[in-house]
């Protein structure tokens, strides 16, 4: 029966319709890997050049001591934004498909929730001099950002925020290394992500 | 049990009315621009189309306006619903049988 090849086809037009139109499916994975390399820079930065190295919760430094490390990590956010949303763009545009459409906005508003909080307690925390929190609370923030927004782009995304969200958990109790582990989630993690990504959804 | 073809609903016979209900159950609205861009459809087979699953009464639209541009947006009735479902089951079941 010819009818029945029909008919596996239509399913497998739902299912690609479905996907294709629920979730933003043209992330690079390329620009993950740049984003770890920005965030080891920015840490390598902060620590040797600046000295920051926060051993305790609280610090009794004056928050203008660390102005420099929140320029540095504000920029590392800002290029790995920047790559994410070229890189993506070409990705889109190459594939025929808009960047700015019903899924990578809904995939912005989910991430942008639990970021925003997170952004502004650690800059409450900051001000207060509860430095040696900034890492994990960073983390977590992140962590969740990224749990929620698996939800509308590859779902691999969800367990790259749960593995986030342990080393921020793990950051916050041992605030000493705090420092490496905040390397390992932003910087390693996402360097092997990218490259995982990047090769299995071949982008 | 006897699958009949007939049991597979009219309104889904063409690839992009199937299409239009796929999209539709993943989102609770889209606008016809949205709709175009997943279906890659041109204005006036789209809406022709839309028109079609609006007389069967699986969808639904909403006119308004977005800085003075009319804006229509399009959702799945609970009826729209159900016969998709039923329309993937019977599909389900056609392959089934005859494997």
């Amino acid at each position: 029966m010819s009818k029945k090849q029909d008919h596996i086809q239509d399913i497998a037009e739902i299912r690609s319709m479905m996907e294709r139109s629920s979730k933003f499916l043209s992330l690079s994975g390329l620009s993950g890997v740049l984003a770890g390399f920005y965030a080891l820079t920015g840490v390598y930065l902060a620590y040797s050049l600046y000295g920051f190295r926060p051993t305790e919760i609280i610090t009794n430094k004056q928050a203008s001591d660390f102005s420099e490390v929140v320029v540095i990590a504000l920029l590392v956010l800002i290029l790995a934004i920047g790559t994410a949303v070229t890189f993506s763009y070409r990705r889109a545009t190459s594939k025929g498909e808009k960047i700015w459409n019903s899924t990578s906005r809904r995939l912005l508003v989910n991430v942008s929730v639990p970021l925003v909080a997170g952004a502004g307690l650690a800059l409450v925390l900051f001000s207060k001099g509860f430095v040696g929190l900034i890492p994990s609370i960073t983390l977590l923030f992140y962590g969740l950002a990224l749990f929620t927004g698996g939800s509308f782009t590859f779902n691999e995304i969800k367990f790259l925020g749960v593995i986030q969200i342990l080393l921020g958990l793990i950051a916050a109790y041992f605030v000493e290394y705090a420092l490496i582990f905040w390397a390992v989630g932003f910087g390693f993690t996402h360097i092997i992500y990218g490259i995982y990504i990047h090769i299995r959804h071949k982008q | 049990m006897k699958i009949s073809f007939d049991d597979l609903h009219k309104a889904f016979e063409s690839r992009i009315r199937l299409g239009i209900m796929s999209v539709l159950a993943v989102n609770d609205s889209l606008d016809f621009n949205a709709l175009k861009e997943f279906l890659d459809a041109t204005d006036g087979n789209l809406a022709t189309h839309i028109k079609k699953l609006e007389q069967e009464g699986f969808v639904e639209s909403n006119k308004s306006f977005i800085d003075n541009k009319p804006n229509t947006r399009y959702y799945m009735t609970a009826e729209g619903k159900d016969a998709f479902h039923n329309h993937l089951e019977v599909l389900e079941k056609i392959i089934n049988s005859q494997k």
